[in-house]
């Protein structure tokens, strides 16, 4: 889990261009809208591509995006329990 | 009646370097656009995360507009700026990246943030949001850099009160081959260019 945790991490940060900011900037728990990372709702949709296209998990309710997408550590877990690759 | 319009200030981006009226304010050795516009946003101490997230021609668009309106721009009152921009190769160079990322059916992962900048004029909106300005804007694609065209265009916007400032100019970008040339417009008497127009600026 922690590996994961560390991998998305970097995908976030290497994906949706966030310059200024590094893995250690981001604690598991920070959430990573509003006033945490300040993603936007394009990230969102980088984030549900990044769940399809790296982990084989298809975003079929986009309300659930609000849930897993609230740290990093709600979406390592979710991942983790639905992984297919 | 008419009443006569004057260039404020312009800016002109090209080959590694930023020119603002006239003199040369930022020049590196010779690099590619993403490390020059790195540089340049560096340099000039600008904080907005979000320029990271835009294409080339956002990117060439955002630092010549921040240069000319940030003196102008007030945070207290409604801006009313117009931005005027042209350029040939629309937003091709993100098109063909876009399209490059779906070509492949058995690796199909479009991506939201590059589609996003497959239109020209997404980068009048990034300019927009970053001044908060609610004004007229309009994105032509010519041949060349039609400067008379613009000239009109934007002294009409003046002279209807459509807009107190007028953004325009030319914004370039295709194959990290770039030219920008942006200048501001109003109808505040300014003498410097008296002897100028849109065109010898350009050419300059």
């Amino acid at each position: 889990m922690e590996a994961l945790k560390q991998e998305l991490k970097n995908k976030i940060i290497t994906t949706l261009n966030l310059e200024d900011i590094t893995i250690e900037d981001i604690a598991d728990n920070d959430p990573l809208f509003g006033d945490g990372l300040g993603l936007d709702s394009i990230d969102a949709l980088e984030l549900i591509v990044i769940l399809d296209k790296d982990y084989g998990i298809k975003l079929v309710d986009p309300k659930e995006g609000k849930t897993i997408f609230q740290s990093i550590e709600s979406m390592a877990a979710y991942i983790s329990a639905n992984r297919t690759k | 009646m008419t009443q006569k319009t004057y260039i404020q200030s312009y800016i002109t981006i090209q080959n590694n370097e930023i020119v603002l009226n006239g003199d040369s304010i930022f020049k590196i050795e010779p690099t590619d656009f993403a490390d020059f516009s790195k540089q340049a946003y560096r340099h000039f101490e600008i904080q907005y995360p979000k320029f990271f997230k835009m294409d080339a021609l956002s990117k060439l668009a955002f630092l010549g507009s921040e240069l000319l309106l940030s003196p102008l721009v007030s945070a207290d009152q409604e801006n009313n700026i117009a931005l005027v921009l042209a350029n040939k190769s629309s937003s091709l160079d993100t098109d063909v990246k876009y399209q490059e990322s779906i070509s492949d059916k058995d690796n199909y992962f479009p991506s939201p943030a590059v589609f996003v900048y497959t239109l020209p004029n997404i980068c009048l909106g990034e300019i927009s949001i970053r001044h908060q300005l609610k004004s007229e804007n309009t994105f032509f694609i010519f041949d060349a850099f039609n400067t008379e065209f613009l000239s009109n265009y934007s002294n009409i916007l003046l002279n209807t009160n459509k807009a107190d400032v007028v953004l325009c100019g030319w914004v370039e970008f295709f194959n990290d081959s770039y030219k920008a040339f942006l200048c501001t417009i109003s109808k505040e008497e300014n003498t410097k260019y008296k002897n100028e127009n849109i065109n010898t600026l350009y050419n300059k």
